[in-house]
């Protein structure tokens, strides 16, 4: 099912608030990527802390925002979470005037620049982090 | 003997004398003069910067004005960042009052956050509060409190409330008596010296063996580049709100006291001055 098959986001690590490339985030640009158990223990290859490069989210949607096919991507620690918004407009084909909502726990919404990698290590759980969008403010 | 609680009175009421002065490329009509504020440390830029805001639209033409932001030697202030960390981070080593350059032009979108209403700044806010507790609590308490509660939060800080404030906040800082303090110590380190944001990692306050954590234990942990050797030379300064705890401090006091009203508590790690 769509829940198993992961994909990788191939879009450079950005720490900018907004406003990036005009074709990152289309589908085209995402290649597949095996799925990786990696996820739970960190690479033995490389320096133990925060080199491991990627992490796995799983992206669920609230309400009546539409779901992703693909739900479970691997995705630098790097990237923030403005970028991930801008990521899933782009895939859902939201206008760019839309506004949408990341929450965490389903219980708050992590400033736009804020790394994800940082959001894994604190409220990650079995080896992903779990995160929830929304078109409209879901959780206070 | 002074009681734990005046820190936390000290804490609310630090402020910070400021210079406001606009950026030589803004376009007025008559010259503007420089303006002059105490920031509380323990709020936000774009919260307590109305009367600045006001006295420099005074002497610009309309069409000349887009959205306000301000920027200390060359550097953007992030106002979803504490006034307080802003300065400790940034400006502790230069002579007050601080000088910020106010911009009504050019906003740096890559490095600053936009900031249209008052609302944006109360959902940051709660947001934050929210994460600290998710990591104190598991959101236990916060969850457990009342919409009202919420806001009384909030409007504590907005209008400068200590007692409206803490009336609430208290129970954020509970823990049961069982345990030594709270699951996780909310922190935030910031450094000028990385790209990254900043640390944030999970950190328990007290160790397996029963022993508080202290600040150094967890500087020790999460960022070792920080503390110097034992018999090395100092080269950098552990600084919050304004001064430098005691390594030895237990982490959960810190985290109870020295928090900002979001109920992290963050850490600035600044290059020791030479002079």
């Amino acid at each position: 099912m769509a829940e198993d098959s992961e994909s990788s986001l191939q879009l450079p690590p950005s720490t900018a608030a907004e406003g990036e490339g005009p074709t990152e985030g289309s589908p085209e640009t995402v290649t597949p990527e095996p799925p990786s158990s990696a996820a739970v223990s960190p690479g033995t290859e490389e320096p133990v802390g925060d080199t491991k490069k990627k992490i796995d989210i799983l992206l669920k949607a609230v309400g009546d925002t539409p779901i992703m096919k693909t739900k479970k991507w691997a995705v630098e620690r790097t990237r923030t979470i403005q970028g991930l918004i801008d990521f899933i407009k782009k895939f859902l084909k939201l206008v760019a005037s839309e506004q949408l909502f990341i929450y965490v726990n389903q219980s708050f919404a992590p400033s736009p620049d804020q790394e994800v990698g940082t959001l894994y290590e604190c409220f990650g759980s079995d080896g992903k982090l779990v995160l929830h969008y929304c078109k409209s403010q879901a959780w206070g | 003997m002074t009681d734990d609680k005046d820190v936390l009175r000290d804490v609310w009421f630090g402020r910070i004398p400021t210079c406001f002065t606009l950026y030589q490329d803004e376009i007025t009509e008559r010259e503007a003069e420089p303006y002059y504020l105490l920031l509380p440390r323990v709020s936000y830029l774009t919260l307590v910067t109305d009367k600045v805001k006001k006295h420099f639209q005074k002497v610009m033409r309309q069409e000349d004005i887009s959205e306000i932001w301000f920027e200390y030697e060359g550097t953007p202030l992030k106002w979803h960042y504490p006034i307080g960390l802003l300065f400790d981070l940034l400006a502790s080593s230069s002579a007050l009052p601080w000088n910020i350059t106010v911009h009504f032009k050019s906003f740096p979108e890559k490095d600053l956050l936009h900031c249209p209403s008052k609302d944006v700044i109360e959902a940051h806010f709660m947001s934050c509060v929210k994460e600290a507790d998710a990591l104190k609590h598991k959101s236990q308490v916060i969850n457990e409190m009342q919409k009202k509660d919420h806001k009384q939060l909030w409007m504590g800080l907005q209008n400068d409330r200590f007692d409206q404030f803490w009336a609430i906040n208290r129970k954020l800082m509970e823990y049961p008596a069982e345990e030594n303090g709270f699951r996780y110590i909310p922190f935030r380190i910031y450094q000028t010296t990385t790209e990254r944001p900043f640390i944030q990692k999970l950190f328990r306050p007290v160790a397996p063996d029963g022993q508080l954590h202290t600040l150094g234990d967890l500087l020790k942990e999460v960022c070792p580049s920080a503390v110097a050797p034992e018999d090395g030379e100092k080269k950098n300064q552990v600084m919050i709100h304004g001064i430098e705890p005691m390594l030895e401090t237990p982490l959960q006091w810190l985290s109870e006291h020295l928090s900002y009203p979001d109920n992290f508590l963050h850490i600035s790690i600044i290059p020791q001055p030479t002079d």
